[in-house]
């Protein structure tokens, strides 16, 4: 007796909007990037799951390409975090309109 | 209920748990220790699907790499602890994040029951593997290799020109 595949859906659906509400509701830049990681790793499960439901090595493939995208993305991230932290020493989204005109 | 599904059930709850902690703790290193153990029991989550080589990419890349990387940024701004913002906020998002939770699943649910799983003995032995995965890897998925070197490159000159500091 295996474990059926939606188990792993729901699972899935509910780290995904753990993550979401991660993004929503903190104040500080550096969990909310940790919150889009958590939310790339819930959609890393779908895929590997539905590739062991379909016997297709395709959806492994796919998650190696998130987790380059989601490097990058990490890499990008703190790198402006750290650039802003320089002008203005605070982590919160709200406090950086260095941007505004 | 059979071994399998205790085990699941059991990863499952740490997964939902570590996750939560990520979200919830009010130091930034607590939330980063939170996210690795959460990536650790998605790396055997992943292993029990028959995906060892993605299993160890996920312990190598994300909880080994990207991890340290947050722990250092961590680090040098040194940021301690942080307000987690208000009560009526949380309450706000949480009902909005269970409403998309349940939508997910409504949505995912129909998809999950067209799909059979395949039984273990259909399963080709290599399943998963290192080899079957450099296979699919670059027999049929050359291109967008090619574009995810460039992208590690375009990110690592990108990192490097932000955090290099500007004369002012």
């Amino acid at each position: 007796m295996m474990v059926p595949l939606h188990y792993y859906l729901v699972l899935s659906a509910v780290v995904f909007c753990v993550g979401v509400v991660g993004v929503l509701v903190r104040r500080n830049l550096i969990i909310i990037l940790m919150s889009v990681e958590l939310m790339l790793n819930a959609i890393n499960l779908t895929f590997i799951a539905f590739a062991r439901a379909l016997g297709s090595m395709e959806g492994q493939v796919i998650v190696v390409f998130v987790m380059t995208v989601a490097a990058a993305e990490a890499v990008i991230g703190l790198a402006i975090v750290i650039a802003g932290y320089r002008h203005r020493p605070t982590l919160d989204p709200e406090e950086m309109h260095l941007l505004k005109g | 209920m059979s071994v399998e599904e205790i085990g699941f059930f059991l990863l499952a709850t740490f997964l939902v748990g570590f996750s939560v902690l990520v979200i919830l703790a009010r130091n930034p290193v607590h939330s980063a220790l939170a996210l690795v153990a959460a990536l650790f029991i998605m790396a055997v989550l992943f292993l029990t699907l028959n995906a060892p080589m993605v299993a160890a990419l996920q312990v190598l890349v994300y909880a080994g790499a990207i991890m340290v990387l947050f722990l250092f940024v961590l680090m040098l701004l040194n940021p301690g602890t942080v307000e987690r913002g208000s009560a009526l906020a949380w309450g706000l998002t949480a009902t909005a994040g269970a409403v998309l939770a349940l939508e997910l699943i409504g949505f995912v649910m129909p998809a999950a029951d067209s799909v059979q799983r395949l039984p273990t003995s259909e399963i080709e032995s290599r399943f998963g593997s290192p080899e079957a995965l450099g296979l699919t890897l670059f027999s049929g998925f050359v291109l967008p290799f090619e574009v995810a070197s460039v992208l590690l490159l375009v990110a690592i000159i990108g990192a490097v020109t932000l955090a290099r500091r500007t004369k002012e």
